[in-house]
């Protein structure tokens, strides 16, 4: 076999080589790239692919402030408008709990689409929706009872 | 740690396409080497190219199969760069077959076909059996045993066995296992599992001595011992790399979880002062250090430690150049242990420093879409444990490469899918199965938890007259 064959063999094998280098970097990018941001505001299209089709506008059924229920501040509130809402002992927090098993800034609430969730923020002694601590972003609906500490804490309509 | 980005979520797609559309690329580059090859060293496409291509896309196509059912949303690129390096570690590994003059059907290229079936079906079952990685979590001190279990496998006598100079074999049968590698991955799921139970703790409690937060024993105590028997383990079985591999991975993984900079500090420092130590008083050690400083002194020395490998790796890397000579053209047979340590040697010779940095870039896209995962992921276990996994093949990497290109002393580890080697190929492959369940996980979208009780009809439920 000719020298200039196998010099055109070696760099066509390069050539693939680095054209599947280049396609993965691509890949990557649009990746990156071509993940949708989904809006707070409006439910995205994305969004009702998984769950059902929900309005744009607020709902009746649509939780509009957040009340301590149980514990040494219950029947304080905030209203859901000033979202995300902090919660903990601290004075920035938008509902002040005044119980010692609760961190300085606890958890928050905050929405996604027309979905409301509650965060922990690396508290302490942890955020419990029932008997379940979490550990990540978890969607709540109104009445869903949230133990912050001694606290218990609902949305409300 | 916490995922904090979730009111401005990402929406990720499912890009399975795009994977297949690497993966077709990927074995493209695998039987095209393959092809090259035989073109190169017999002057003839060689005549099992069907059967091998035809081997090589059904283990390919299948495990995309199995990732487009059971992980549709995990990470599309990691998959097909996998592949890539698979296939043209195969290709190499078969053209140092044709030199030490096996043919088609007894060469290291076809054992090591059969360890990458193992290693997909594997792959498979992991993807199939793991549905949720959390589940590992509960395995954390069984993982720590089995991993300290299965390194001091090779110390028992009748299964261990001393392959030059490391004791890190076991024999049973005419099957040979390095129980290392998959102590590798073990290790990684108790590190991530414990220290996302202990972080707060170790990250807060105890004293601050001389600028640094030392952490209270009890937290710390249990994972430096097994971390330490491991490591004491691995440095009786003189196998330098693995040490290196496993020191490295627990200071990462304790930085990342305490978000402490000063165990980069500890780490770095406890690290140099052993190195100073042992390439002073270990004789093994000694020898390594003093060929990494003066390789050309041993260059085929009638006495004391040889350099003829890294040597004619250097030589072979000159030879090749930019676009190296081509399939044939070197003489890649001169590095001993061509195919498994110094695979980087054959391949700079052979193709060149761009086929090297086309490699080296792969692997670094490999640990980029394991970091990437680690910052998407909801749960810090998961996070911990995709930066466990890629922490321990960039290690790797950096140890293998590093040593072949005399950037640090030589210490044998494989490099991550090219060299032969069975169980390091599964390991490996197991390691991806991991990374994609994570990486499922962490881009599958927010599941609906919501009930709509201002929605939802009361469902009207006949009850049993």
């Amino acid at each position: 076999m000719s020298e200039l064959t196998l010099f055109l063999i070696r760099v066509a094998f390069l050539a693939v080589l680095w054209i599947f280098v280049l396609s993965a970097v691509g890949v990557v990018r649009s990746d990156l790239f071509g993940a949708r941001v989904e809006e707070p505001t409006a439910s995205s299209e994305a969004r009702s692919r998984w769950s059902r089709a929900k309005p744009a506008k607020p709902r009746r059924g649509a939780p509009t402030h957040v009340l301590v229920v149980e514990g040494r501040s219950q029947g304080e509130r905030a209203d859901l408008s000033q979202a995300p809402i902090l919660i903990g002992r601290g004075a920035d927090a938008a509902i002040v709990l005044d119980d010692d098993y609760v961190s300085t800034r606890h958890a928050r609430i905050a929405s996604s689409g027309d979905q409301w969730f509650v965060e922990d923020l690396g508290s302490t002694n942890g955020t419990y929706i029932g008997s379940v601590r979490i550990n990540q972003p978890t969607a709540i609906a109104v009445g869903t009872r949230v133990r912050i500490g001694k606290t218990i804490l609902e949305l409300r309509k | 740690m916490s995922a904090q980005t979730w009111a401005r979520e990402f929406v990720h797609r499912r890009r399975r396409g795009a994977e297949l559309f690497l993966l077709i690329l990927s074995l493209v580059v695998g039987i095209g080497g393959y092809a090259a090859v035989g073109l190169g060293v017999d002057q003839q496409v060689p005549a099992g190219i069907v059967g091998y291509g035809g081997w090589l896309a059904a283990l390919i196509i299948g495990a995309h199969v199995v990732v487009r059912m059971v992980a549709p949303y995990a990470d599309p690129v990691l998959l097909p760069l996998v592949a890539m390096l698979n296939g043209l570690g195969l290709a190499v590994i078969h053209r140092l077959d044709l030199a030490a003059g096996a043919t088609q059907n007894d060469g290291y290229a076809r054992q090591q076909l059969i360890w990458m079936t193992i290693g997909v079906i594997l792959f498979a079952i992991t993807l199939v059996s793991l549905r949720d990685h959390r589940i590992m979590q509960r395995f954390t001190y069984t993982c720590g045993l089995g991993a300290v279990v299965l390194l001091l496998l090779p110390m028992l006598p009748g299964i261990g066995k001393s392959v030059n100079g490391a004791r890190i074999w076991i024999h049973v049968g005419s099957m040979s296992f390095q129980p290392g590698e998959v102590a590798k991955v073990l290790l990684v799921i108790t590190f991530a599992g414990y220290l996302v139970l202990h972080r707060d703790a170790l990250a807060l409690a105890g004293r601050r001595i001389a600028g640094i937060d030392l952490p209270r024993g009890r937290d710390l105590g249990p994972i430096l011992a097994m971390w330490l028997i491991s490591l004491a383990i691995l440095v009786r079985q003189s196998d330098l790399g693995s040490s290196l591999l496993f020191f490295g991975l627990f200071v990462i993984m304790l930085y990342i979880a305490t978000e402490r900079r000063g165990w980069i500090v500890v780490g770095g420092g406890l690290f140099l002062g052993g190195a100073l130590v042992a390439s002073r008083f270990i004789p093994h050690v000694t020898a390594r250090v003093d060929i990494w400083l003066h390789p050309f002194d041993h260059y085929q020395t009638a006495t004391g430690p040889h350099s003829d490998q890294l040597v004619e790796s250097m030589f072979g890397m000159a030879w090749g150049g930019l676009l190296g000579r081509g399939f044939g053209n070197g003489s890649p047979y001169r590095i001993s242990f061509a195919n498994s340590d110094f695979i980087m040697g054959a391949i700079g010779e052979e193709l060149g420093l761009t086929t090297v940095l086309a490699v080296i870039l792969c692997y670094g896209l490999i640990v980029e879409r394991g970091l990437r995962t680690a910052i998407i992921c909801r749960d810090d276990f998961g996070k911990l444990l995709a930066v466990g996994l890629a922490a321990s093949f960039a290690l790797q990497v950096f140890v293998v490469i590093g040593g072949v290109t005399r950037l640090i002393p030589l210490t044998g580890l494989t490099t991550p899918f090219l060299s032969y080697g069975g169980s390091s190929l599964v390991a490996n492959w197991v390691i991806v199965a991991l990374l994609l369940r994570v990486s499922d996980h962490a881009r599958r979208p927010l599941p609906d938890f919501s009930f709509d009780p201002g929605e939802a009809t009361t469902q009207m439920v006949r009850l049993p007259s």
